[in-house]
């Protein structure tokens, strides 16, 4: 299946990916042709077959509902872009 | 002491242990040959100081008679491994400057054993890459060239620091992960051994994530018995990794010279694809020659989903990566590009901190996440997954072990293949199948090509059989007596 520029546009934006418009097309392109070449997964007869998710068969194992971590916000904080007061500070959020 | 960087681990441990030399005058010798290397951009972060603390904390435990599996031994370590205190960019941009707050486990764990850092090693940018040259910080030349050949040469990836500071003698072991091949192909670029083990034999803890259901670590070493040592301190269970396996670690080391006499070793015929250079089939051919002369009886296999395995690789991995970079939004660490508002800033931060590979895996993979095409690529990879993963399930009715090439060529120039993705990403064509089953993979030095260039054969093991990769890693080692070492040209 072709991908083009707009379907590039909406995936870009999706994933917070700041793409110029100039840089539209030739993605269209290279997403293509990589897609192009996923498309030979179609001759696969997969009918009843169950998806993998992972390569360990074992249930999740579950642990006491205790604190293990944390008290130290100097350190969640040590590599914050901008941080104030033991908070991280981010762009305006609500208008 | 230029002699001290040409030991193998083991002997180097021997060495330490009959106080032969100290660590510190082992870690010295290393760090020396790190700073007359900097021409193959193995290291992005150099560790010198933190290099001799170690070393000399590790004589000191020595002396008091407390030294542990690998006391004193300096190693370089992959970017992708959070070190605590020292950045830790997986070759990316958008985590310059980061300094993790804490350490990955699996380097808390060589630490535990003994081990020294002398730094951190270059890679592909996320390891997504198959030659070094999605990293930030620029490719990693591969010490090995063409005879009479001056071209800077890959080391493969996305391991490639790692490949090449093993290789060239920087350290004395390395390590690594592989997602699709990102240990392996290095390792057969660079005359080097390594091993993926089976899913959920290291922790994942620490490690900086691209695709979590593939992702895992081992080691990178110039012997197979070095290998074997690095994995037995890598490995182990680990409660903040849930798909770390609660089992024994077993003693890998005692594995390697076993007698591999009477194990079935199967061919997959499926490995033997159109266009492969007959060296490289000559090479497989030796391979089988060396095992069947060290008794082990050789079947032929079939493994009918192997074409499939890249195309399902290459809607998973991304898959996963978009939704494992998702973190990367320049609010609590790592590079942040201000916009006009919070997703400007969302979205300036990442088209800034990403490169090109990166960026277009994760639209690949929020492409084929989105409304609409989940069922048709995402489920459908998954499904097929399933299939590869029960054609290995057949084959072990048959055979205790697979024996394949590593890669489908010799290291190849820098630049060659970095303009068209898919010819890139054919690279992994004969490891990607091992990481989709989970099963462990190995790639063993073999021999050379015309030019002088380092072949691999890779071992496929069962889930939690290493050891038997390991014997039969060492008969080909020992058969193949793989000499060869780069000619110093940098």
């Amino acid at each position: 299946m072709a991908i083009d520029a707009a379907t590039v546009r909406k995936v870009a934006r999706l994933a917070r990916i700041a793409e110029p418009e100039d840089r539209l097309e030739p993605l269209a392109k290279e997403l293509s042709g990589i897609l192009n070449w996923i498309e030979q997964l179609a001759e696969v007869d997969t009918d009843g077959v169950e998806p993998m998710t992972t390569s360990v068969e074992t249930t999740l194992p579950m642990r006491e509902d205790v604190v293990t971590d944390g008290g130290d916000p100097a350190k969640v904080l040590a590599n914050a872009p901008k941080s104030a007061k033991n908070f991280f500070v981010v762009p305006k959020v609500v208008e | 002491m230029a002699e001290l960087t040409s030991l193998t681990l083991k002997a180097a441990l021997d060495g330490l242990s009959s106080k032969s030399f100290s660590s510190v005058e082992l870690t010295r010798a290393h760090i020396e040959a790190v700073e007359a290397a900097r021409a193959l951009n193995a290291f992005v972060v150099e560790t010198p100081d933190r290099a001799l603390d170690m070393a000399k904390a590790s004589d000191e435990r020595r002396a008091r008679g407390e030294a542990g599996r690998l006391d004193g031994a300096p190693l370089g370590i992959k970017d992708l491994f959070c070190t605590e205190g020292v950045e830790s960019t997986a070759a990316s941009k958008i985590l310059k400057g980061f300094k993790p707050t804490y350490e990955s486990t699996v380097t808390a764990n060589l630490w535990r054993d003994g081990a020294v850092m002398l730094g951190k090693l270059n890679m592909d940018e996320f390891a997504m890459g198959s030659s070094n040259e999605t990293s930030a910080w620029g490719p990693v030349a591969n010490p090995w060239r063409t005879e009479g050949g001056n071209a800077n040469l890959t080391p493969g990836g996305s391991s490639g620091g790692s490949a090449a500071a093993v290789a060239a003698e920087l350290c004395l072991g390395a390590t690594a992960t592989d997602t699709g091949g990102s240990i392996r192909q290095p390792a057969a670029f660079t005359g080097t051994v390594g091993i993926k083990p089976t899913y959920g034999r290291c922790s994942r803890w620490g490690v900086v994530a691209f695709a979590s259901s593939l992702d895992q670590a081992g080691p990178m070493a110039r012997t197979v018995e070095d290998a074997a040592i690095l994995l037995h301190s890598m490995a182990g269970h680990d409660p903040k990794d849930s798909t770390s396996l609660p089992i024994e670690t077993p003693d890998f080391a005692s594995f390697c010279g076993k007698s591999v006499k009477g194990l079935r070793v199967g061919i997959p015929k499926e490995y033997r694809v159109d266009g492969m250079p007959a060296e490289i089939e000559k090479l497989w051919e030796q391979g089988i020659a060396w095992l069947k002369e060290a008794g082990c009886e050789i079947v032929e296999v079939s493994l009918p989903h192997t074409k499939y395995a890249l195309p399902a690789y290459y809607i998973i991995a991304p898959a996963e990566a978009s939704s494992n970079l998702a973190r990367y939004d320049g609010m609590r660490y790592g590079l942040r590009a201000e916009g006009a508002n919070l997703t400007e800033t969302y979205e300036n931060t990442r088209a800034e901190g990403f490169g090109a590979e990166v960026k277009r895996r994760i639209l690949i993979g929020t492409y084929v996440l989105s409304a609409g095409y989940y069922d048709a690529y995402y489920l459908k990879a998954l499904k097929v997954r399933r299939r590869i993963a029960d054609d290995f399930d057949q084959a072990w009715e048959k055979v205790d072990a697979l024996l394949t090439p590593t890669a489908p060529s010799a290291a190849f120039a820098l630049g060659q293949k970095s303009d068209d993705p898919v010819a890139m990403y054919l690279n992994d064509i004969f490891t990607v199948t091992v990481n989709l089953a989970g099963l462990p993979g190995m790639s063993v030095p073999a021999g050379v090509d015309a030019s002088g260039l380092p072949l691999g054969l890779q071992l496929i093991g069962k889930a939690l059989d290493e050891g038997t990769l390991f014997s039969l890693g060492s008969a080909i080692e020992k058969a193949a007596d793989f000499k060869a070492k780069p000619k110093k040209w940098w």
